[in-house]
């Protein structure tokens, strides 16, 4: 077996583990990096990107039906509605991901980083063998980085299946279902239940807790709530799925809905969006002695270091951080540069949180709820300034002001420091990098209103949400 | 309107009280809102004090050198409308006004003194610093937890840092950043570097090595090297130790012929040469390299010395033959200005005996109970044990010293 040596070994080539080995490369460190299928990992080839390809898609299928009526609309009239071909929208996805994969791949050549394809498995802690068509090769590194990632979770009642499907099969459909039932109602699944929605498939959301999307507060959630209900996607709340059973014209789901009654409902694809796990198991992590939590994550500290010396974990394999995509590229780049002798830690003011739902949804920094118990520890009370998209030209422009969109600050009534920011509606997304960097600058209220937001944006939305936080926006009264 | 009294105003947190540096206004003067009045040094800075209205000025206090204490009055005005004696009964409402004055002034202080006055953090409350900050502070070693902020709402600014770590506060690690390497860089081992690597352990594990080391007193050598250097005919290379010594050893190894040999360990049998050709190990950039001058006997230390800088150099230059790589009967390794107390070289298999050759320098030596200032050059040697005795490499090294330490025997 052909033994290769390295400095640094990077297992898993998703958003993490690609940016750990590129800048470890740049750094001129001796990069290797091993993945099982596609350069690009669960973002780029199963997640993130594919969705967006899907929802966009959908958006401008279902765009598309308003100019086929009679009436048409913005003076644009089409003479027949649009037609679908489900298979052909999936291979225009693809396009896209390859275009991204050959991209990952030539950056990493670029940075001098060693691809290996196979599945990694570790005989020790800094030693694993990687299997593939070509037979077996054995990577021996001074530094491991762990960013195997994760998967998503199956329930042990309804196993996934041509009909049970997960996330990454529901990016792979060549035909429409009639009638998609979405158990669990956080953002994958509203993502893309409402996605199949504007496609034309029936949707139902099957959801545990007492409302869809629960991690975000009621007044953020309630545009997107609106528009499920406008776009006739069912969602039952506080019921939980039971299985699922074969019947004569294909299957149905069975569940306990709010009161605890027994209900079924008949689908062509259930999607079971119940979360994600860490891919922790196999890859032969458990020989390398680094220790992991009861939900398989890897333990790590501020430095993503696990306590074995040399080796570190990064993203949704890791128990730091969220599960997302740019919390594990900051943390790849982070190992690398401290690998190279660089001082860094994971430190971030905030997280950006985005859900791609329509209307979208951001979210940085202090909820209201994290913000108020916050400003009473420091004996201030709290900030709440909000502006509707509703008031702004260019989101009437867009059509972006229609699902109810707003954007909220929250700020200390002190200093007036900015502690959170949250948006929803269309297109809102793009306004979250300003969010971000008002909270790691430590802005102040007076920062952002002295700022000059250009016209016509969505972003003067933001400027205003600040200038009502400050008892004085311009356009709302 | 009536006088308005004017007292010195905070000027900066803890400041108590200022000296007068100088007047800008005496009495009499009529001033408008924001002229400066006044100049005021506290043990932070020279602050100039502001106008706080318009008006006259009626009377001043204190002369310059003169301590002012804050909140004592140091000016009365007199407002334009009148000369009333009373003095203005301050209303709530000019509280405010003053106090708003006074925070313009502390304000001008700050921009002035650039000296910020940090804001004390509350229990729990978060850091506040930009990225660059944190990142900044990281590397200098500071804990942004223990550094008050100047910045608007307490925001910790580049010059807090800086302030801080002129401050001496405790900072560790700043500075110099030491990391523990723990590169390791292949190196394949082919061509010349895997021949050698194979040479060298044939030799070691084959042959029974012992060492041998001697002092040679070569004052009269080095006489003699001067002296035919300084006479060296237009042309001739000019003689180092080596070529002694290679003429010393044709002589030596005609004496002890079992030292002149191959040693066929497969075939049971010794090789004794009459030729004496002399391997010279010469290290080039490629490694190392033992070109061959072949029938030293039949040379004289002119010829040598050209023939051992001829075949050298072609192997520094990658140029030398086939042929001026083999034959050799016998082999010198010279660690020429190096130096060193002493080698034990390997014998070039299947030679039986290498000599190492060290630098020569000046010594104490005693002679007749004296302490004489000599030339000194140590030798090294290393000897196969299987077929050379320790008493037969002694005795050739104790011949060459003789040779070396008389050198005229060398030539007769």
């Amino acid at each position: 077996m052909e033994t290769k040596r390295c400095k640094v070994l990077v297992i898993g080539a998703g958003p993490g583990g690609y940016v750990a080995a590129i800048r470890s490369g740049q750094l001129g460190m001796d990069t290797i990096i091993v993945e099982g299928e596609k350069a690009g990992g669960t973002c780029l080839i199963r997640g993130c990107i594919p969705s967006k390809a899907i929802i966009h898609a959908a958006h401008k299928f279902h765009s598309l039906s308003k100019h086929s009526t009679k009436e048409g609309h913005m003076g644009i009239t089409l003479p027949s509605p649009a037609e679908l071909n489900l298979a052909n929208l999936i291979s225009w996805k693809e396009e896209i991901v390859n275009k991204l994969n050959k991209g990952v791949e030539g950056l990493l050549k670029a940075a001098k980083v060693k691809l290996i394809s196979g599945w990694a498995k570790f005989i020790d802690a800094k030693t694993c063998i990687v299997t593939n068509s070509e037979g077996e090769v054995r990577i021996e590194a001074e530094h491991v980085i762990l960013a195997n990632g994760s998967i998503p979770i199956e329930l042990p009642f309804m196993p996934f299946d041509e009909n049970v499907i997960s996330s990454r099969d529901a990016l792979e459909l060549n035909d429409l279902p009639k009638h998609l039932v979405v158990v669990g109602g956080g953002y994958i699944g509203l993502e893309l239940g409402i996605a199949y929605r504007l496609l034309g498939a029936e949707v139902t959301i099957i959801e545990a807790m007492d409302s869809v999307l629960p991690i975000f507060d009621k007044e953020l959630r309630r545009p997107v709530e609106l528009y499920l209900k406008k776009n006739k996607i069912t969602v039952h709340t506080k019921s939980r799925a039971k299985g699922v059973e074969k019947t004569s014209n294909g299957i149905k789901i069975n569940y306990t809905d709010s009161k605890g009654a027994q209900k079924s409902l008949d689908a062509d694809k259930i999607l079971v969006t119940v979360g994600r796990k860490p891919r922790s198991k196999d890859s032969g992590i458990e020989k390398m002695g680094v220790k992991m939590n009861e939900q398989g994550f890897v333990i790590v500290d501020n430095k993503c270091a696990t306590n074995m010396r040399n080796v570190w974990a990064i993203g949704d394999v890791a128990d730091s951080g969220e599960m997302l995509a740019h919390v594990a590229s900051t943390q790849g780049e982070m190992v690398a540069e401290i690998i190279a002798g660089e001082i860094r830690e994971y430190d971030p003011v905030s997280v950006p949180a985005i859900v791609f739902t329509e209307p979208e949804i951001v979210s940085v920094g202090m909820s209201p709820d994290e913000a108020n118990k916050y400003c009473t520890e420091l004996e201030t009370k709290l900030l709440t300034g909000k502006f509707p998209l509703a008031a702004n030209g260019r989101a009437l422009t867009m059509e972006a002001e229609k699902s109810g969109g707003f954007v909220r600050v929250l700020a200390r009534e002190d200093n007036h420091q900015i502690l959170g920011i949250q948006a929803v509606g269309s297109s809102i997304s793009e306004l979250s990098g300003e969010f971000s960097l008002a909270l790691e600058m430590g802005a102040l209220l007076e920062d952002v209103a002295g700022t000059i937001h250009a016209h016509p944006t969505m972003t003067e939305s933001f400027h205003e949400a600040i200038l009502a936080t400050l008892g004085h926006a311009i356009h709302i009264s | 309107m009536g006088k308005i009294e004017f007292r010195l105003p905070d000027i900066g947190e803890g400041v108590v009280e200022g000296e007068i540096v100088s007047w800008h206004v005496k009495v009499g003067d009529s001033v408008k809102e924001d002229d400066p009045i006044l100049d005021v040094m506290t043990d932070k800075a020279t602050v100039t004090i502001p106008s706080p209205t318009d008006g006259i000025i009626k009377s001043i206090q204190g002369k310059a050198g003169e301590m002012l204490k804050v909140g004592q009055v140091c000016i009365v005005f007199e407002g334009e409308g009148g000369s009333t004696e009373e003095v203005v009964e301050v209303t709530e409402e000019e509280t405010i006004t003053q106090e708003i004055k006074e925070e313009k002034i502390v304000e001008k202080v700050v921009e002035k003194t650039t000296k910020a006055t940090p804001q004390v953090r509350k229990k729990g409350e978060r850091v506040m610093a930009s990225p660059a900050v944190r990142k900044k502070a990281r590397e200098v070693g500071i804990n942004l937890n223990e550094v008050s902020g100047s910045g608007p709402g307490g925001r910790i600014t580049h010059t807090d840092l800086d302030s801080w770590k002129e401050a001496g506060s405790p900072v560790a690690a700043a500075g110099v950043k030491r990391t523990a390497l723990s590169g390791v860089k292949e190196v394949p081992v082919i061509g010349l570097r895997r021949k050698i690597a194979e040479q060298m352990s044939k030799s070691y594990s084959t042959i029974a090595h012992f060492s041998y080391f001697e002092e040679v007193d070569v004052t009269n050598l080095e006489e003699l090297r001067v002296h035919l250097n300084n006479n060296r005919k237009e042309g001739q290379p000019k003689l180092t130790y080596l070529p002694f010594i290679m003429q010393a050893l044709v002589k030596a190894l005609s004496e002890h012929p079992k030292c002149n040999a191959h040693y066929l360990d497969e075939e049971e049998k010794i090789l004794q040469y009459e030729a004496i050709n002399l391997g010279i190990a010469t290290q080039t950039d490629k490694g190392l390299f033992v070109p061959v001058v072949k029938n030293v006997e039949a040379q004289d230390i002119w010829e040598s010395a050209s023939e051992m800088m001829r075949v050298s150099k072609a192997s520094r230059d990658g140029t030398a033959s086939i042929k001026d790589l083999q034959g050799s009967t016998f082999t010198i390794t010279s660690l020429g200005r190096m130096g060193g107390l002493g080698a034990t070289p390997i014998i070039n298999h299947p030679e039986v005996g290498i000599l190492g050759v060290h630098n020569a320098k000046d010594e104490p030596v005693v002679i007749d109970g004296r302490i004489e200032v000599r030339k000194i050059m140590r030798l090294s040697s290393s000897w196969d044990h299987r077929v050379i005795d320790g008493w037969d490499g002694a005795m050739l090294i104790q011949t060459l010293k003789k040779l070396l330490e008389h050198p005229a025997t060398i030539f007769m």
